[in-house]
């Protein structure tokens, strides 16, 4: 028995258990958990024949936090401010997805303002969540400069967020029965401020990034996942319409008053790396005219619930409730015997199933397209991994 | 005793110290530029804290780097091949320092007057590949050994159209000698090279991208890809080195397309030295600005450019050059 670790070169659990192909010359690499380009603690392990990646394997878990087992021994207000801290890129939908189950468990109503605000606010975390998605994924293929452009605008989206939420990141401003906090006319005119500056942006941001030849060269026709493949994995969000299949949740089975908004679903069938880039790059100008009409229609009244309960105790059963998040569909399944925490709580996290289709999707391109193809799936560790 | 020593090794003893300033006073000005240039263009304002008030707008901070870097150990990683991964980023950096010998700074400032100048400057920037490839293999990382093979695969191939390019204008001057191809370009503009040979220009200034590893082509470092590539195992001065070096290869690239296609040392009113640096300047904040602004290609594609496209087109030019020149 080797004591001495700095000498052990048979590598661990992950990498003994991989199985390469039956190929002689090949090259085992790790790629991560500590590497620029896999955003956070997610390691790959190729398999690579000079540049060709021959077989693709990710390894999870080295964020898992145990969110799942934390909602069982933790009251319901002790878990509020946990779902944004799984996927802190989009964390109001993932506060939003954790009251409403509650709230449909327990038959809660919500007043209409309240569902208004949740909208806006969640809309423009949704923005935040793209425009990070957008830096990073350019900051993958070599382009330092249209990371700094984003946040320039996410900082901007953030300040609004941030007078009415009290957090910039990890939000927890959803309560059972509605908002924590009432918007305010600063808020409307800040937001409707950022709104209309930000429409000429993506005009410069398409001629300044997406139109470049070089990236459509790096984008286009690389990593092309058909709808059938999404199907099988369970991939949403922007993956699946890019695959020129328009599944929003928002439209597919509403919740809250989506129902009552114009928006589009942008979809592409060309289902390859291009395709999700300008999916997301849509949907963010379609959150704009979300939060416009939301606020042209914002009624009056109460934000949260008068005789909402600071402490619930949902009847025994359970429920499932889900919503469209930035990477997919967001979905709590809470099983409850009628305590103070609930008896079981799963989280739904879209970038699980948008990861694990990588591996067949990876076979055989070279390592460059494998990063292009890694960022166009836009994964958050954290929330994979819980 | 001092007559017994040839005076031409005075001269090159004294101008290879002058070299080493210069390049390292380049290097600190380039770090500077480098990192207020991306700034601008990310618009932000750059390096801005570092120093004392009465150093305004973070001059100090290439001084701050290089003393960290200096500061930092020298770390050679277990397994690596300790000799010859010490030994590659000092072959990276010196030929770097030897090209500047033989380039014309000015009408009446060159150190050494040969005329095979072009020939030793080309010569002398290929053993950078051999240095990079050295340090990719020595550092017993996997990373590092594809960032070399890269290296290799992209020095070699764009080392081609570079040459048919150069000599595209050596047969239009009929001589290798640097200050006799400055000499014989005039000093307004019309009456530079590049008038003559504008696609060769072009070319020659996309192999100096590719060759001195920038963006877009800098593929033997890609970050996002390589971690780091051939240097993702080298600290402190090892990595200084190498990022010396890299810049002081863009320097050289800059001052053989000024002298070749943009007159040199030529220009009206100004001495000739002003002239000279400004036009490598101008052409490293061109460098600086494909930088900061194009995705990396990728290396497939990085191929192509060159066996696809640069090659047979420096082929042509060279032909349609011989071709004037027999009429």
């Amino acid at each position: 028995m080797n004591l001495d670790l700095r000498l052990d070169t048979s590598g661990d659990f992950y990498a003994r258990k991989f199985q390469p192909t039956k190929r002689e010359d090949t090259l085992i690499l790790n790629m991560g958990p500590q590497h620029p380009s896999t955003h956070g603690v997610l390691r790959i392990i190729l398999e690579i024949d000079g540049e060709y990646i021959l077989r693709a394997e990710p390894v999870l878990g080295y964020i898992h936090r145990m969110h799942e087992k934390m909602a069982e021994v933790m009251s319901y207000p002790q878990y509020l401010p946990n779902p944004a801290r799984t996927d802190y890129l989009h964390g109001l939908a993932w506060n939003w997805a954790h009251v409403a189950a509650v709230e449909r468990l327990m038959g809660l109503e919500v007043p209409e303002r309240a569902e208004y605000i949740r909208v806006i606010t969640c809309e423009l975390n949704r923005i935040t969540s793209h425009l990070l998605w957008w830096g990073a994924y350019l900051l993958d293929l070599g382009a330092f400069t249209p990371i700094m452009y984003a946040f320039d605008d996410r900082e901007r989206i953030q300040d609004i967020l941030q007078r009415i939420t009290g957090s910039r990141l990890t939000y927890c401003y959803y309560r059972f029965g509605g908002v924590s906090n009432d918007i305010d006319d600063r808020f409307i005119e800040e937001t409707r401020k950022q709104c209309s500056r930000m429409k000429p942006r993506f005009k410069m941001f398409k001629d300044l990034v997406t139109d470049n030849f070089i990236l459509r060269k790096r984008v286009e026709e690389i990593g092309e996942i058909p709808a059938d493949t999404c199907r099988k994995y369970g991939a949403t969000g922007p993956v699946l319409r890019g695959s020129g299949v328009p599944y929003d949740v928002r439209r597919a089975e509403p919740y809250s008053v989506y129902d009552r908004f114009d928006f589009n679903i942008p979809s592409y069938d060309t289902c390859d790396a291009m395709g999700r880039y300008l999916v997301r790059m849509d949907e963010m100008q379609e959150s704009i005219k979300i939060i416009e009409q939301a606020l042209d229609t914002l009624p009056e009244g109460d934000y949260i619930m008068p005789k909402a309960p600071k402490k619930p105790k949902p009847p025994a059963g359970d429920v499932y409730f889900a919503l469209e998040g930035a990477r997919g569909k967001i979905g709590f399944h809470l099983v409850s015997d009628g305590d103070k925490s609930p008896y079981r709580l799963k989280l739904r996290a879209p970038g699980f199933s948008n990861l694990s289709l990588f591996s067949e999707v990876s076979e055989g391109v070279l390592i460059a397209d494998a990063v292009s193809i890694l960022g166009s799936l836009d994964l958050v560790i954290p929330e994979i991994d819980r | 005793m001092i007559e017994a020593i040839p005076t031409q090794f005075i001269i090159i003893f004294v101008g290879l110290l002058a070299v080493m300033a210069f390049v390292g006073l380049n290097a600190i000005v380039l770090v500077y530029l480098e990192r207020k240039v991306a700034g601008f263009i990310h618009r932000r304002p750059g390096p801005y804290e570092v120093g004392p008030p009465c150093f305004p707008h973070g001059i100090l901070q290439p001084f701050a780097d290089g003393l960290k870097l200096v500061g930092k150990q020298l770390f050679t990683p277990r397994g690596a091949d300790s000799i010859l991964f010490w030994l590659a980023p000092m072959i990276s950096i010196a030929p770097a320092i030897v090209c500047f010998i033989v380039i014309p700074f000015g009408p009446h400032l060159q150190i050494v007057n040969t005329n095979v100048g072009l020939v030793l400057i080309l010569a002398f920037t290929g053993i950078n590949v051999l240095a990079l490839c050295l340090a990719g293999w020595a550092s017993q990382n996997k990373y590092g050994l594809i960032g070399a093979a890269r290296d290799i695969s992209q020095g070699v191939a764009y080392e081609i159209p570079l040459l048919l390019v150069v000599l595209s204008v050596v047969f239009m001057t009929g001589t290798f000698n640097l200050f006799d191809i400055a000499d014989g370009q005039g000093a307004w503009p019309w009456q530079w090279y590049i008038f003559y040979q504008p696609l060769a220009f072009v070319i020659f200034f996309i192999c100096a991208l590719a060759e001195t590893n920038r963006n877009p082509f800098d593929l033997p470092e890609a970050e996002s890809e390589l971690t780091a590539g051939f240097h993702t195992e080298y600290s402190g001065m090892g990595f200084a080195c190498f990022f010396l070096a890299e810049y002081a290869y863009m320097v050289v690239a800059s001052c053989i397309i000024a002298i070749l296609f943009l007159g040199g040392f030529q220009g009206p009113v100004l001495p000739g030295v002003w002239w000279f640096l400004a036009k490598v300047y101008v052409l490293l904040l061109i460098m600086i600005w494909i930088r900061w602004t194009f995705p990396r290609v990728r290396f497939d594609q990085l191929l192509n450019i060159c066996w696809k496209w640069l090659i047979p087109l420096a082929v042509l030019n060279l032909l349609i050059t011989l071709a004037v020149i027999a009429i």
